[in-house]
């Protein structure tokens, strides 16, 4: 299982080549990924930067807790998370989560999983940019 | 008791605090720790606390050495 936290860009289907050449062969047949990308608008206002604030410690510790809370929900052959903090810029990948596995199911399941909890309860903070100046996004009636 | 405290994003402008000390009494919750730390400056209702990085109340009690946070909702996202 990897949690990885990346102060800078980051590609991740590198991220996802890199942990599935540590596999060993023919035993997942399955691999399900998400990737969350910044989008330059949010409700309505063009978005031209986002800074992306965490509590480093937490964060870690919750990312590691959700990866084996999924190995332990779901028959994984493995697990990961990369997740971007700091600086963002639109088009910049924020996020991947993956699973490997037997079959689909699982994989689609745990990878959901891990997307879902991350976004409900990690301490992360979207500070954006727009043209009328900076903003929180959790004081903003949309996201 | 000696706890470290921590507020993030807005919360840490609205104090102006990033990352404090307080000496507080035996017993004490993470309400008491805001108290203390900010000069008893209002709570925005829907803050989050953490304590030792794990979810908290805010009348969850306090232990000496305890790393208390305080933060607004966290911003995932819609599906």
């Amino acid at each position: 299982m990897t949690a990885l936290l990346r102060g800078e860009a980051f590609d991740p289907w590198q991220e996802l080549a890199q942990v599935e050449a540590g596999l060993a062969k023919g035993k997942h047949g399955a691999c399900a990924s998400f990737v969350g990308t910044m989008r330059d608008f949010n409700v309505g206002d063009d978005v031209h930067s986002m800074l992306l604030e965490h509590y480093p410690e937490m964060t870690q510790q919750f990312l590691d807790a959700i990866c084996s809370e999924a190995a332990s929900r779901w028959n994984l052959i493995d697990c990961c998370i990369v997740h971007r903090y700091g600086e963002i810029k639109p088009g910049d990948p924020i996020v991947v989560t993956a699973a490997w596995s037997e079959h689909r199911a699982e994989a689609f399941d745990a990878c959901r999983f891990l997307i879902e909890e991350l976004k409900a309860r990690a301490p992360f903070w979207k500070k954006e940019t727009t043209d009328t100046g900076e903003r929180w996004v959790h004081d903003s009636p949309g996201e | 008791m000696q706890i470290k405290v921590k507020f993030f994003a807005s919360l840490s402008e609205q104090t102006g605090l990033a990352e404090t000390t307080v000496d507080a009494d035996n017993p004490a919750t993470v309400l008491d720790v805001w108290n203390l730390a900010t000069s008893n400056q209002a709570m925005p209702s829907n803050t989050l606390c953490a304590i030792n990085m794990a979810y908290a109340r805010l009348d969850d009690s306090i232990s000496d050495g305890d790393e208390v946070a305080y933060f607004p909702p966290v911003t995932g996202g819609n599906l």
